[in-house]
């Protein structure tokens, strides 16, 4: 799966080992480009989440914490006003009554009673003189009679008129506080009227406000005592784990960690005029879960982003990098290609130019010998006579050989040069064969030819089809094992085409690599020295010249390749 | 039988010195000239019936040679020789020329007395 996705350049090797050899790193370039462009286009988009991830937390940071003073400043007020109705409600007693009215405990039940059903809460009433002591008591407690000189609260009320208790178990294990008022008499002499409240009204008020997520609401007295029921810091009258917030005149919210390294957001305020302090508690992660929600979306959001950022740039590059490697590839293939034709029009010009210069001398060694001979056969006489002429003959001979070689030499080089004409596949094939036939018989290698005589002559490149012709016999013999069989058979086709076979009894080509051996580079013999362009030009020359190239072949059994040549342009037999 | 009269043209001494010798023993009178020139200033006072010009030579090459001893000579015939490529390389660029006979080298003796026999048989036709 992951071979069939990677992209052609990925396993090329660079075999350029010039100054810019980076530059066909294409590995290198795919993998810069891939980073260039994915940094481009996802540290901005980075940048831009964490921003808005900051913005939105800042915002909701202090949206919370303005939401949380706002409640907490709303609910003091509430209960603010929940005691001093009750204070009012005490003071409308005492400026209503006189301490005679008061005394009675008739009254003062009838009083309370009023008080159960209109306010409730209220447990009990009592009357206290300058003295201390309790002169009349309505309640539960047998507690008429008791003085209270010595009370901390006493000397309070006294002192300023007004005591708001701090929450205690009453005999009953119920909370309850204590309110107290001072009534001065016209006289100067003052009395106190006390009562006691249980908490549970007190509570009602807290339960019904509406909290910002799982807050935890309840009230402290100043020394961190529990007053009212906590849901998460302890029960009633126990001690709160957290120190006690500093005395502030209005609502403040601050943040802390607890024990367990929650990170905690507490709210508060001292309402005035009691020792209460209200305390709001809430765990940050639960105010935060929408801001967190938000950033999971943006985290998943970012995540798709840049999968997909990722995936059209590589897609991207690679196409890209791919175009440059094939464009450079058609580049290093047409240099090739180029060097490839210019050499062989070298060695063309050499040959043609070898074999001219070979050929003179080679007439006059003819011609000498051919005097020589002359000489010997009109003038006889010459004791050993005809030994020399049997030498004449065999020097003559070698001249004609030589000649036949040069004449070929001659003729081959001059096809180089691109020159369309009409051919004779038979003469070319004969011609191809000539030149390796020396090779052909030292490794024993049989060479069949069937082509007919009347095969047609027809227009086309003498110099391409001698190149192919030369190229796969070339390619056979390094197929072939000594002794093989190489059979060259040509017929013609409808009147249309001329179909060629060059088939050999070589090993083969492995079928892995049959789609392959028309590419360029693309080469088995490369540790024998082979270019891997041999095919692929022979491909590319009967491409040029109208025809088709296929090649079938059997590991072991032998390779068979199946040329088609047009004949368009039909010449008759001269 | 009066002897035949060859003249060879040929920018190779020794080649052309040899096939003069040669074509001699065989009782044939030939001259030998090793340049286009030479052989201008030869036909001047010795009649050929024949010339054998090799194609390429320096300066004037055999083909313009042809032309040039045609137009002194219009009885004398021509054979080329050439030592380049095939025959039929030969033919297609030569027969514009007019030159029908060619040998290519190296040239066999007998072939090239068959050809000077056919040349002048065909002429006294």
């Amino acid at each position: 799966m992951l071979n069939r996705l990677k992209p052609q350049f990925w396993d090329d090797r660079i075999t350029d080992n010039g100054p810019f050899k980076r530059l066909f790193n294409f590995r290198r370039i795919w993998k810069l480009a891939v980073l260039l462009i994915s940094c481009v286009a996802i540290v901005p988009l980075f940048m831009l989440a964490i921003f808005d991830y900051n913005v939105t937390k800042h915002s909701a940071e202090t949206q919370i914490n303005l939401r949380l003073t706002k409640l907490v400043s709303n609910t003091d007020r509430t209960l603010s006003f929940f005691l001093e109705e009750r204070r009012y409600a005490l003071d409308f007693i005492v400026n209503s009554h006189s301490i005679q009215q008061l005394s009675d405990p008739q009254r003062l039940a009838a009083i309370l009673g009023s008080l159960k059903q209109t306010m409730g809460g209220f447990v009990d009433l009592g009357v206290i003189q300058a003295s201390g002591e309790q002169v009349c008591y309505v309640g539960p407690y047998d507690l008429q009679g008791k003085n209270y000189t010595d009370e901390d609260w006493f000397q309070e009320v006294v002192e300023r008129g007004l005591y708001i208790s701090d929450v205690f178990l009453g005999f009953r294990e119920v909370p309850h506080l204590v309110i107290a008022v001072k009534h001065k008499q016209p006289d100067g002499s003052f009395y106190v009227f006390r009562a006691t409240l249980d908490t549970e009204r007190f509570n009602q008020v807290l339960s019904q406000i509406e909290l910002i997520g799982l807050g935890d609401m309840f009230l402290i007295n100043r020394q961190g005592i529990i007053q009212t029921p906590s849901m998460y810091f302890g029960n009633v009258l126990d001690k709160l784990t957290l120190d006690v917030p500093q005395f502030s005149d209005q609502a403040q919210v601050f943040n802390i960690e607890n024990n367990h390294g929650q990170s905690l957001i507490v709210g508060y305020s001292y309402i005035q005029g009691t020792p209460f302090i209200l305390l709001n508690i809430t765990r940050m992660d639960e105010l935060m879960r929408p801001v967190h929600r938000t950033l999971f979306l943006l985290v998943v959001f970012i995540a798709i982003s840049i999968t997909l950022i990722l995936m059209v740039v590589m897609g991207v590059a690679t196409r890209l990098v791919n175009e440059i490697f094939k464009a450079d590839q058609h580049r290093v293939r047409t240099l090739r290609e180029v060097e490839h034709s210019s050499k062989l029009a070298s060695i063309g010009r050499l040959a043609a130019g070898v074999a001219h210069e070979i050929n003179n001398p080679l007439a006059i060694i003819g011609e000498k010998a051919g005097l020589i001979k002359d000489i010997l056969s009109f003038e006889k006489g010459h004791p050993r006579q005809d030994k020399l002429i049997t030498l004449v003959d065999s020097i003559q001979a070698s001249v004609e050989r030589c000649g036949a070689i040069t004449k070929r030499l001659l003729g081959f080089a001059r096809h180089v040069e691109v020159k369309v004409e009409p051919v004779s596949l038979g003469a070319i094939i004969r011609d191809v064969l000539a030149f390796l036939y020396r090779e052909a018989s030292y490794r024993s290698i049989t060479v069949s030819t069937d082509i007919p005589e009347d095969l047609p002559r027809f227009v086309s490149d003498h110099g391409k089809l001698q190149q192919i012709f030369l190229n796969l016999v070339n390619n056979a013999f390094s197929a072939l094992s000594d002794g093989g069989t190489l059979e060259i058979r040509a017929r013609l086709e409808q009147d249309e085409n001329i179909v060629v076979t060059v088939k050999d009894d070589g090993c083969g080509i492995p079928e892995a690599d049959m789609e392959r051996i028309f590419e360029p580079f693309f080469s088995t013999k490369k540790d024998k020295g082979g270019t891997g362009l041999g095919l692929s030009i022979t491909y590319g020359l009967v491409r040029e010249i109208g025809g088709t190239i296929q090649v079938d072949s059997e590991m072991g059994k032998g390779t068979l390749f199946t040329i088609t040549l047009p004949i368009h342009n039909v010449e008759s037999e001269i | 039988m009066k002897p035949i009269r060859v003249l060879l043209v040929d920018d190779e001494t020794e080649f052309v010195s040899t096939l003069g010798e040669r074509l001699s023993l065989r009782g044939i009178e030939a001259d030998w000239v090793t340049s286009a020139e030479e052989a201008m200033k030869k036909i001047e006072d010795t009649e050929y019936d024949l010339a054998v010009l090799d194609v390429k030579m320096p300066r004037i090459s055999g083909i313009e040679l042809k032309r040039i001893l045609h137009k002194q000579r219009p009885d004398m015939q021509f054979i080329f020789m050439t030592g380049h490529g095939s025959e039929q390389d030969f033919h297609a660029g030569s027969s514009e020329a007019g030159a029908e006979y060619y040998l290519v080298k190296p040239v066999h003796i007998e072939d090239l007395m068959q050809k000077m026999n056919e040349v002048l048989s065909e002429d006294a036709d």
